[in-house]
């Protein structure tokens, strides 16, 4: 069928006359093979079916034009937003190739990984005539399955018991084999506290380039060596560098714009010679269990933060030892000397990025709002439906504090035993 | 307590700390830097160790006082080798490394001033041909010339590596506070200057530094194909009350849903 949408001015007549004779057949024709709304019964009674009237707007709601301008859209198969427009782009021969090292945290490309390949791009496609190649070196297992739609070209995937866990010296090595073999133009790693800051700042002083750090913005340039100008945050974040853009770069995060219009081929490839076979005087021992009650407020991953609503001190602090939370508190629950001055959370207290924050009992004052802003999920336990923190919470259960807590620490130790069971079963 | 001659002679382990000269981020003016004063309170909590504090850069009166800073923390000396401002300090470093032979420098992630790449560990370790380890949180035990150390990651955890002994290990803001200076051991503590040749840095001379601008924010890309798409995402309110909330439950519904969601996301252990 044609994308074409033909109309039959005359039937839009017909259907705009409601005496016309042919009224009723044409609006059932337009309607989509829909009923007559009309019709003379066996008595001589006029029948009418009011759900036969109107059409369907675009939002599947029925709408009903007397004045007869608007008209069922014809039943739209398809629309232009699922489609995917994005244009294929393969590259054969490349010029030259740009590596990228993207972080993978969790097993995926992350937002900042995503960012990077896009600067990627825009320093490959630079000259239309000769393109570059995008390159990712991806090490251990993932579970990522969109490279193409990120902007990778050729994807070099090593997945080795050697380069499992913390190895920093071994991907230095591959790396410097990919150097050897691919020989790249541009280096670039995203500048993250742990992974790429770590491993880029190795590989160039491995490689002997000076590496140019903290890049938040690369653009054209006639005059440097390598054609690019980069700026890069230098003194503590309190100054901005402009210089060449070097071989090796460690950019920031929003580098650039990540790739969205185009997907590319994403094609394996393999090193002849990885040097995997590298003395390592780093052993990993693997990672440490921590206290919870140890850990700072600024990184816990998982905080139980208790305010006004909380009655059962001792039950809480059971609750977060169960859980194994940090605990945290509002303003009120430290200024009533509940709980330390050095775990409150919020604009005066210690701004926290939990992945998990659930506040027991606190309605969620804007400054306490303000010190939570970066938490990924906010479980609210509150007696308010109204309050401040259950506009916010990802989840909220109304009811008192100290039963919802209690239930849920019966529900973790009933949790923890099944575990212990099933692992004594194994 | 001072870390005096006889115990450096005695003691099991030879620890040198790399210092350099802080910048305040509010006021700007000099200051011990937060990260290295982080260092020397990690070798000053080892067990019988020798300390050295070591600082390579220009020695004016200014920075002499923020480098006093460091000695208020309980430590006599400080080796100061004395070099021009252009100066690229790391063949310099190399070198007294190398004449001293510590099993273990420390120092911080970067500068606070300059060009702070934080690139300097990293190309003293290439140097020297030493492991280097990031993110110290603690060195548990040195054995057989090996050091066990826990390595900071993020939201707290830790990880335990060994070791091989001569390395170099930095220390960043995750690493135990630095005790305070104190300022009668600060002014008592001694330089001891040292005046190297100077190797200059060419490639900074060709840089431009200038005060940091606020980076640009990114806006939000709406890609619609038709008129009604782009409305609706313009239109749209700010997320929010896209929670879900359980109302007129038992307190063990409610106890399951919440345990639910922090199985999903993977905080229980």
């Amino acid at each position: 069928m044609s994308d074409i949408l033909r109309r039959d001015p005359r039937k839009e007549w017909v259907a705009r006359n409601r005496l016309h004779p042919q009224h009723l057949s044409v609006m059932a024709e337009l309607g989509g093979g829909a009923k007559a709304t009309e019709w003379m019964g066996p008595n001589g009674v006029m029948r009418r079916d009011p759900r036969a009237v109107g059409f369907l707007g675009p939002s599947g709601i029925r709408r009903i034009d007397r004045s007869g301008v608007q008209q069922a859209a014809q039943a739209p198969a398809h629309s232009a937003a699922t489609k995917d427009t994005r244009q294929n782009v393969t590259i054969d021969a490349p010029a030259f190739i740009v590596a990228v090292v993207p972080d993978m945290s969790g097993g995926r490309l992350s937002a900042h990984d995503r960012d990077l390949l896009g600067l990627a791009r825009q320093l490959a496609d630079a000259d239309p005539a000769s393109p570059g190649a995008v390159l990712a070196v991806v090490f251990g297992e993932h579970k990522e399955s969109a490279f193409g739609e990120a902007g990778i070209d050729r994807l070099l995937h090593l997945e080795d018991e050697r380069l499992a866990g913390y190895t920093p010296e071994r991907r230095v090595a591959v790396l410097q084999s990919v150097e050897r073999e691919l020989d790249p133009r541009f280096w670039l790693l995203p500048d993250s506290v742990i992974g790429g800051g770590e491993l880029g700042r190795r590989l160039a002083a491995r490689l002997g380039e000076r590496p140019a750090t903290q890049v938040w913005q690369v653009e054209a340039d006639a005059q440097s060596a390598t054609g690019w100008r980069a700026t890069a945050r230098a003194g503590a974040g309190r100054q901005d560098v402009q210089r060449a853009l070097p071989r090796v770069v460690l950019a920031l995060a929003e580098c650039a714009d990540p790739v969205s219009e185009t997907r590319h081929a994403a094609e394996a490839i393999t090193l002849a010679q990885p040097s995997l076979d590298v003395l390592g005087r780093i052993e990993d021992l693997g990672e440490v269990a921590v206290d919870p009650a140890g850990v700072s407020l600024a990184e816990a991953e998982f905080i139980l933060s208790a305010g006004n609503g909380v009655k059962d001190w001792d039950g809480y602090h059971h609750a977060a030892e169960v859980l194994g939370a940090t605990k945290g508190a509002s303003r009120v629950a430290v200024d009533d000397g509940f709980m330390p001055r050095d775990r409150q959370v919020g604009a005066t207290g210690t701004w926290v990025c939990a992945k998990v924050y659930v506040a027991v009992g606190i309605s969620g004052a804007i400054q306490h709002l303000q010190g939570i802003q970066s938490c990924e999920k906010v479980v609210a336990i509150n007696l308010d439906p109204g309050c401040d923190m259950a506009k916010r919470a990802d989840l909220t259960v109304i009811g008192d504090a100290s039963a919802v807590l209690a239930a849920l620490v019966a529900r973790v130790e009933q949790y923890r035993l099944e575990q212990q069971e099933n692992r004594d079963a194994a | 307590m001072p870390h005096d001659a006889n115990a450096r002679a005695n003691a099991g382990l030879n620890v040198a700390v790399l210092v350099s000269v802080g910048r305040h981020p509010l006021t700007a003016g000099t200051r011990r830097a937060d990260q290295d004063a982080r260092a020397v309170e990690m070798a000053l909590t080892l067990e019988n160790a020798a300390i050295s504090l070591l600082h390579a850069g220009p020695a004016d009166p200014e920075r002499q006082q923020a480098l006093r800073g460091y000695l208020g923390m309980g430590l006599d000396t400080l080796d100061l080798l004395e070099q021009s401002a252009d100066a690229d300090v790391i063949s310099v470093l190399e070198e007294e490394v190398r004449h001293r032979a510590p099993q273990l420098i420390l120092t911080g992630s970067r500068a606070e001033a300059g060009e702070a790449s934080g690139a300097l560990p990293f190309l003293l370790a290439e140097a020297l041909g030493w492991p280097i380890v990031t993110s110290l949180a603690a060195v548990e035990k040195v054995e057989n010339g090996t050091a066990v150390m826990l390595q900071a990651l993020p939201r707290g955890k830790r990880r335990r590596l060994r070791v091989r002994l001569p390395a170099l290990a930095t220390v960043d803001a995750s690493a135990p506070p630095a005790r305070q200076s104190a300022f009668g051991p600060a002014r008592r503590g001694k330089f001891e200057h040292q005046t190297r040749p100077s190797e200059v840095d060419e490639p900074l001379s060709g840089w431009q530094f200038q005060e940091a601008r606020k980076r640009p924010k990114r806006l939000k890309i709406v890609k619609a194909s038709s008129a009604r798409d782009r409305f609706k995402a313009a239109a749209a309110k700010a997320e929010g009350g896209g929670g879900q909330t359980l109302a007129d439950v038992t307190p063990e519904q409610g106890a399951e849903a919440i345990f639910k969601l922090l199985k999903e996301e993977g905080v229980l252990r």
